[in-house]
């Protein structure tokens, strides 16, 4: 997961022109320049993922849960646990091909294509020393001791996110797999893992679900900042003045390499920001809902 | 054999001169008392009753000769009838207000044998009779009875024997008897609760036989009275068909309510959370592992549950079960270190996984989101650019 080039959104100019044709857009006239932020192909991984994940959340609360009111009731409304579990069983399946095509990728990248960036540096995922300083200068900031750190392309609790999903999948999934299909994997596996599988499976579920609907929620979409909804992830774009205040680092070492040119793209159209309203809000008030019940079902 | 004697005797002889008298005052069905009482008797219906080939007098003792007193001694019944009467003496209906006999039998002049359709305790006809007191709300209320007639009527048994006419069909006498009925709590009685394997057994005798070989009945037999008999899992009154979804979702807290220890666990597994979501019945109850009637230890080879037969046990569900496979534990309590380490300490983990991550992101969110709002008052109070 590197920065993302607009191939499609803006034209990629044969020289880049660096600093210069940069500056030169947004003289012509008074209006912000837009920079692309995620590619098409990663906010429709992002919808696959969000899309899934409150499915199986819904679906798996209510297996979790299964004693609640709340449960009974909808699994009753749906004619029972068979369809609850026949549709948490369908966006496994579909989180599980958007995982794989997502490693794949990052392989395809990293190793065939030699894209540098993926595995190491200020635009890879993979967590650095800068991360940590962030850590601290960011809880500094948080108690007035300190200015706010100057955040990379991915900020260190973007990139929790991340990782905090990437071994949630293959935790969760593949003590789901083990339970799917017990008498199979019990072939390798001693029978007291098929326990351990429910244990870890439903524990590590409830993290994700309370991490997401809760901290992942307000960190990324509702806190001052981005309140009500941070966009980006669902236009792909930002404004210049966004980018500039969020992402200072990358900001500056976007225009140092001259690079900033080439993620320069349209202003997000109309439609495209109602529909993510809409999309985003009902993916927000279907996880506030589940976290509530969550939380209900726990101190019942 | 009163009864067949005398309906034979009412086919062949028809004695009509004595009750000619009485019938030629009687006779008047519309007739009535200074009371306002019934007093006049179908002839037809009388002489092809049960009772048709006696005399008036046979039972009407006290009257002699015409005219007769106003004020009549009353039929014994008894006088006949020594064993019904002497059960019924000790009944709980013995103080019933109404006539002890007439309550059930209807109008003395036109009993029909119990065998005739027509009857009020002919099989099909028995929940009916006993309904009309028991089926009665305010008559359930009174004596503190749950409204049992319903309940019946929607059973298996009702069903059976109402809407499929089987006379074999249990009906109320079939398990409190006829004249001898006797409060639950009499050990005497056919539903005190050590006798109920044997009533039941009447006509389930194989079930029967399997829940004596079980652990279970063996224990009644015993005298444990604590444990299970037939009605505690099927209930009395309102028995369902055991294969029904109703009864698969409500009958393992049944099991739970003195197995706690072994219910908490099974709650704790896939098995139980999806059996409560109900839609899909099939998922293990207690008794497709441990069987319904014949529950047997683990230690007995011949239980189902005994580690020989598992795969066995275990594969009537999930295809392709092994020796493996098995050794799932349905009821592994992942809170206890000393029975379940592995399990134990993976829940451990999970746990404070799942605290510190989340007290940590927790703080770390709010003391984020109150610099953050701190941040963006003050920026825009100076009217300046909010970070």
């Amino acid at each position: 997961m590197t920065e993302p080039t607009a191939t499609t959104a803006a034209p990629t100019p044969a020289v880049l022109p660096a600093e210069d044709a940069v500056a030169a857009v947004p003289t012509q006239k008074h209006q912000e320049r837009w920079f692309l932020r995620f590619t098409l192909a990663q906010r429709y991984l992002h919808a696959v993922l969000f899309t899934s994940f409150l499915v199986l959340a819904a679906t798996g609360l209510i297996m979790r849960f299964s004693g609640s009111v709340w449960a009974i009731r909808f699994a009753k409304a749906v004619d029972g646990f068979g369809t609850v579990l026949f549709f948490h069983k369908f966006c496994a399946l579909v989180l599980t091909l958007a995982f794989l095509i997502h490693v794949r990728e990052i392989f395809a990248r990293g190793l065939f294509r030699h894209e540098k960036g993926i595995f190491w540096g200020p635009t890879s995922m993979v967590a650095n020393w800068k991360d940590v300083k962030d850590l601290f200068g960011h809880m500094r900031w948080f108690l007035g001791l300190g200015p706010k750190p100057k955040f990379e392309r991915y900020a260190y609790w973007e990139k929790f996110d991340y990782w905090a999903v990437f071994w949630g999948m293959v935790v969760i999934g593949f003590s789901g797999y083990a339970m799917w299909f017990a008498p199979f994997f019990a072939r390798f596996l001693p029978g007291w893992a098929l326990n351990a599988a429910l244990v870890i499976h439903s524990e590590e579920g409830l993290l994700a679900i309370l991490f997401i609907f809760s901290i992942h929620f307000v960190n990324t979409h509702l806190r001052p900042d981005s309140f009500p909804m941070d966009m980006v992830i669902f236009t792909g774009r930002e404004s210049e003045e966004e980018f500039k205040k969020r992402r200072p680092d990358e900001y500056k070492r976007m225009m140092a390499e001259g690079r900033g040119a080439i993620r320069i793209t349209d202003a997000p159209p109309k439609w495209l920001i109602n529909f993510s309203r809409v999309v985003g809000f009902t993916a927000l008030a279907i996880g506030v809902i589940l976290l509530v019940l969550t939380l209900s079902a726990y101190f019942e | 054999m009163i009864f067949t004697s005398a309906f034979l005797l009412a086919i062949l002889a028809r004695p009509l001169h004595a009750d000619v008298d009485c019938l030629s005052c009687h006779g008047d069905p519309t007739l009535q008392d200074s009371n306002g009482k019934k007093i006049g008797v179908s002839a037809d219906k009388f002489h092809a009753s049960i009772h048709g080939s006696l005399k008036c007098t046979d039972c009407h003792t006290s009257i002699h000769d015409y005219p007769h007193p106003a004020q009549q001694a009353p039929v014994q019944c008894v006088t006949c009838h020594a064993e019904e009467t002497s059960g019924l003496a000790g009944s709980v209906h013995a103080k019933a207000s109404e006539h002890p006999c007439l309550g059930c039998h209807g109008d003395p002049h036109q009993i029909v044998p119990k065998t005739d359709p027509s009857s009020s305790v002919y099989p099909l006809n028995i929940p009916k009779t006993c309904g009309s007191c028991h089926g009665n709300e305010a008559m359930a209320k009174k004596y503190h009875l749950p409204n049992v007639y319903s309940m019946y009527l929607d059973s298996i048994h009702g069903f059976a024997l109402g809407k499929e006419g089987l006379l074999v069909a249990a009906n109320c006498t079939s398990c409190h008897g006829s004249h001898k009925i006797l409060r639950h709590t009499d050990p005497q009685s056919s539903t005190y609760r050590t006798n109920i394997p044997a009533t039941c057994g009447s006509c389930h005798v194989g079930i029967n036989e399997q829940y004596q070989r079980g652990i279970h009945g063996k224990a009644v037999a015993a005298g444990n009275t604590s444990a299970p008999v037939c009605t505690d899992c099927h209930t009395a009154h309102g028995i369902v068909e055991p294969t029904s979804a109703d009864f698969r979702m409500q009958s393992t807290p049944v099991c739970g309510s003195c197995h706690r220890d072994k219910f908490s666990t099974y709650r704790d597994t896939f098995h139980s959370q999806l059996g409560l979501l109900g839609g899909y019945v099939e998922t293990a109850r207690c008794w497709d592992c441990h069987q319904a009637h014949e529950v047997l230890p683990t230690s007995d080879p011949r239980s189902p549950v005994a580690p020989a037969n598992l795969v066995t046990t275990c594969g009537r569900c999930h295809a392709g079960a092994n020796a493996s496979f098995v050794q799932y534990q349905p009821h592994a309590n992942a809170r206890n270190r000393r029975l379940n380490p592995a399990l134990y300490y993976i829940r451990l983990f999970m746990n404070l996984l799942l605290a510190s991550v989340l007290t940590f992101f927790m703080i770390h969110t709010v003391l984020w989101l109150v610099r953050s709002r701190f941040q963006q008052v003050k920026s825009k109070s100076s009217g300046g650019d909010h970070d």
